[in-house]
């Protein structure tokens, strides 16, 4: 009875019980049942993949009223796997939220993170599951205003200024959205996404549609922190508290490539997005400067933050690039790739947390003596950075081998090229980091070990693993990626 | 041969436990490198017959598994590792203890791993499973290269691995993928899985990418990182940047000329001619510079780099001649190399002298040492009765049938010049009187584990002069050396 439910639980269930979680007003206990809640969320995630792969996309009409009059949920496979790296890595920012919180903002406040921490999962799983493009975009809001709030929440000042101009950022990009989708629906009359895709068949060349689909991809752009509309992120995360760096580097651009995707290959097909508008080129050009540039930015920071802040909007550059390929290879390696730089940065920010937890700032001169000092959350960062820069036997190697193979297919040799020399400069900022902690020795007086506490490390050890693991067992990932590539592309008609 | 590969690590692992315990760790490094020896040479009798041990560990992408498979290479590449590595760790034990350095089951740790990372390299059966441990090996020996964590092994840490990771991501791993493309598998198959695959410009770049991807093969202009990683503590140089790391460059090369590309291909295209060029100038110049340096182990380093080329050149030529040479020529320096390495390191241990130019007179201090240096010496050089006389025989006798002269002439030169950088440093040892200070008299020979380790390696460049049979009938399946001659 009840797993017939799942995808509207998957929803339902954090949107409960994030006001629940601010009606509880001890701490501890806000903790634990958000623990409670986010496994649960990431169990229903679980059983939702398991059913798609074993019988095919599934769709929900919620309260019962059918499509294209009510809103329906599907899920495909691409939906169920960015379900899982979302609410995994829910579950795991939530857990290791324990001791973690209280040092970013006072006790009594607790609670309100994780009503407003569950509040962005929902969003942020409501766009994944919906199949209906205005719930997408009330998803959309719901998740960016919570996470705006999450934002402010960082210990010093900035922390406003970095979400308010977040908050500017994100409004625009979901206004864009609004609009595009507001278009589609004068032209088409409906707002369900297959609906809209057959429609779509049928209108030829409308300027609205094209209208529609210029503002939907630019939109979607500034959510995902596409390079040059990425200004927003590095502010974001660098004075975020670290946790919600963790959790929104791992979820939330990964959200805005999976809104970017199915917009392109579901809504408006990809014969429309890469033929009449030919997108490939474009996106192609922006996210090989997104590589490029981030990563010679990132070179030069002296917050560790900030510097995996601007390598992520160099790999989203590697994501938006896979897609420009418009190949299967291309589409498996930008889906690949969402997990496995959701892996590495979320071990990469937890480690950081780790540090602010002990250490109370990341300037890279404050991480001097790590290696000693702190010798577990030293080795995640060496892990999952050389994830980062795609050393075989991990995560990073995986994604890098597709792409570069995508691109070789298509004889594009500078831009195989390009990814290796971005790759290169990955080497250098993480080797600063390594340098730094592996041989300087510890401010005078602060050389004695103080890993940081078990609920923070054991998440970020999880993930440390996760990037190895799924560097060596490529199937549950790749296999999963190929397949969703496959109907992506079988939707082309 | 799966047990082989696991040793080294599991030697890692009980080094690590018995951190506490100085003796206890030691034994257990010589313990695991004694079992390494036996299980590789319990394979050699299997691979000099004609057997060819397979073993797949998995398959990561489809078509691209990590995959073993031993030949005749490997085999030689193995054994000599493996054997230097149980020489190497008694050296180190003496060594590290006398020099009182810090770290040491780091050391060890390190050590091992970079050990399996080597095995992994001469077992692998395909171009990924090399690459895998390629980069395995560049990042276990960091540690190793700057053991010392001063200002100096932090830079010179950024070279190696600026050069090694830098040259293997963006040209080596670009060409494993474009070879991907073209043949779909990456498998080392006898004569090569390019033929009639693409055309003769593509086979030519690719060649390219290759050689100049596999930095650890120091080949000019990527040879930077080998004096660099001189600051490392003597055993780390003596095997890693004498026989492990820049061995399995050159072995990577050997390998992707045989295997990959096919000696048949390469001499029907010529696409390797120019390279052969590239190495003949990187041994003449590496060799000039050579004489330039005053610091010892600098020396040393550049007559590495000088004598990589001599396997780099065996390759490109792609005649069955100067392939047994290059093969040979991996095993009869690193034996030489080691040598002068452990007598480097016994000299600063016992004298704490780094330059040439204040060894004058050491030879009366330390006769042993300088006999042994000597004999590694005329090992380099090629000179009976010393095994380099048969690797460097062989590669001249391809240079003739390739035709090519001028290189011969180089390899001649460069014999003349390995004669001025080398041979100086013993004969002053012995003959020039030593400076006026009465330090020298006080100055006694390096500690028992070092001598002996000196001792085993100068008699093996001695022992192979008088039977390289093993090698050779090992090596001659590879190219079918009987039937060429």
């Amino acid at each position: 009875m009840i797993s017939s439910h799942l995808p509207a639980l998957q929803v339902v269930l954090p949107l409960i019980s994030a006001p629940v979680c601010v009606l509880i007003r001890k701490g501890l206990v806000a903790w634990m049942f958000a623990v409670a809640v986010s496994w649960i969320t990431f169990v229903i995630a679980l059983a939702l993949l398991v059913h798609v792969v074993a019988n095919g996309p599934l769709s929900y009409a919620m309260g019962g009223w059918a499509a294209p009059y009510g809103i329906v949920y599907r899920i495909d496979l691409l939906t169920a796997f960015v379900l899982i790296i979302v609410a995994g890595m829910g579950a795991l920012v939530t857990t290791s939220a324990f001791r973690v919180a209280p040092g970013d903002m006072s006790r009594d406040h607790q609670n309100f993170f994780f009503g407003i921490f569950l509040l962005v999962l929902t969003g942020l799983l409501g766009i994944t599951v919906t199949g209906d493009a205005f719930n997408l975009y009330v998803f959309l809001e719901i998740s960016s205003l919570a996470s705006y709030a999450l934002v402010a929440l960082g210990r010093d000042r900035r922390a406003l200024m970095a979400a308010f101009q977040y908050l500017i950022m994100g409004t625009i990009g979901a206004t864009f959205i609004l609009a595009g989708i507001g278009l589609l629906y004068a032209v088409t009359g409906t707002l369900n996404m297959e609906d809209l895709a057959q429609r779509l068949q049928q209108v030829d060349d409308s300027r609205a549609v094209k209208a529609a689909f210029a503002f939907i991809v630019v939109g979607a752009s500034l959510k995902l922190a596409l390079f040059p509309l990425h200004a927003w992120l590095p502010n974001a995360y660098t004075h975020a508290p670290a946790l919600v760096s963790a959790f929104l580097a791992a979820t939330a651009t990964k959200v805005g490539v999976y809104v970017l995707v199915r917009f392109i290959y579901t809504v408006f097909g990809g014969v429309f997005s890469f033929e009449t508008m030919s997108l490939g080129p474009i996106l192609m050009v922006f996210g090989l400067c997104a590589a490029l540039v981030s990563s010679l930015v990132a070179i030069f920071q002296e917050n560790v933050k900030r510097m995996f802040a601007y390598s992520s909007v160099a790999q989203i550059g590697y994501m938006v690039l896979g897609l420009s390929f418009a190949s299967h290879t291309g589409l498996t390696a930008a889906i690949v790739h969402i997990f496995n730089h959701a892996a590495m940065k979320g071990a990469l920010f937890l480690a950081l947390a780790c540090a602010v937890y002990r250490l109370g700032s990341v300037e890279l001169s404050e991480l001097r003596g790590l290696g000693r000092r702190m010798p577990i959350t030293f080795a995640c960062i060496v892990i999952a950075g050389l994830s980062l820069i795609g050393v075989p036997l991990t995560g990073g190697f995986v994604s890098k081998w597709y792409l570069v193979s995508a691109a070789l297919e298509q004889d594009l040799w500078l831009v195989a090229a390009a990814v290796l020399v971005s790759s290169l400069f990955a080497v250098v900022y993480v080797w600063r980091v390594v340098e730094v902690a592996y041989f300087q020795s510890p401010p005078d007086g602060k050389g004695a070990r103080c890993e940081a506490p078990a609920s923070l490390v054991i998440p970020t050890v999880a993930l440390a693993v996760a990037c190895i693991y799924f560097g060596i067992d490529t199937e549950p990932t790749v296999g999963v990626a190929r397949a969703a590539a496959n109907e992506l592309l079988a939707s082309i008609p | 041969m799966g047990l082989a590969l696991i040793t080294p690590l599991v030697g890692a692992f009980l080094i690590w436990i018995c951190r506490v315990d100085a003796d206890l760790r030691e034994s257990m490094s010589v313990l695991a490198a004694i079992v390494l020896i036996l299980l590789v040479c319990s394979l050699f009798p299997t691979v000099a017959s004609g057997g060819r041990p397979h073993l797949q560990i998995l398959e990561i992408l489809p078509g691209l598994s990590l995959a073993f498979e031993l030949e005749p290479l490997g085999m030689l590449f193995a054994a000599v590792a493996s054997i230097l590595w149980l020489v190497t760790t008694i050296y180190a034990i003496g060594y590290m203890r006398g020099h009182a350095e810090k770290n040491q089951t780091r050391f060890y740790i390190c050590f091992a791993v970079s050990l399996a990372s080597t095995i992994g390299i001469a077992f692998s059966g395909n171009m990924f499973t090399l690459f895998v441990f390629y980069e395995a090996l560049t990042i276990a020996t960091y540690p190793l290269v700057t053991h010392a964590g001063g200002e100096a092994a932090k830079r010179a840490g950024r070279v190696y691995l600026g050069i090694l990771l830098g040259t293997s991501i963006l040209f080596q791993l670009l060409a494993i993928l474009w070879t991907w493309g073209i043949a779909g598998h990456l498998d080392f198959v006898p004569g090569g899985i390019l033929r009639d695959q693409a055309p003769p410009m593509v086979i030519a770049i690719l060649f390219a990418l290759y050689v100049f991807g596999v930095g650890k093969a120091a080949l000019m202009p990527f040879h930077r990182w080998l004096p660099a990683a001189m600051v490392a503590p003597t055993p780390v140089s003596a095997l890693l940047h004498a026989v492990a790391v820049v061995k399995a460059g050159v072995f990577t090369i050997l390998k992707i000329s045989l295997y990959i590309f096919g000696i048949d291909l390469l001499a029907d295209l010529g696409v390797s001619q120019w390279i052969t060029y590239v190495a003949a100038i990187t041994i003449l110049v590496a060799s000039l510079v050579a004489m330039t340096k005053d610091n010892l182990k600098a020396r040393l380093a550049y007559s590495t780099i000088s004598q990589l080329s001599y396997v780099v050149l065996g390759a490109t030529l792609a005649n069955s001649f100067a392939v047994v040479g290059g093969a040979l020529h991996v095993a009869m320096h690193a034996v030489a190399k080691i040598t002068l390495f452990f007598c480097a390191g016994a000299i600063l241990v016992a004298s704490h002298k780094t330059e040439v130019s204040q060894m004058q007179g050491l030879g009366r201090a330390m006769p042993f040492t300088m006999t042994a240096f000597l004999i590694g010496s005329l090992s380099v050089i090629g000179l009976p009765p010393f095994g380099g006389i048969w690797s460097k025989w062989y590669l001249a006798l391809g240079t003739l049938a390739a035709g090519e002269r001028l290189v011969l002439a180089a390899l001649v030169i460069s014999s003349l010049l390995n004669v001025a950088y080398l041979l100086p440093i013993p004969i002053r040892a012995f003959f020039a009187p030593p400076p006026g200070d009465s330090k020298t008299t006080e100055i006694r020979e390096a500690p028992l584990a070092c001598m002996i380790a000196i001792t085993v390696t100068a008699f093996a460049c001695l022992a192979l002069f008088f039977y390289p049979q093993p090698l050779y009938q090992l090596l001659s399946p590879v190219v079918n050396l009987d039937g060429a001659a």
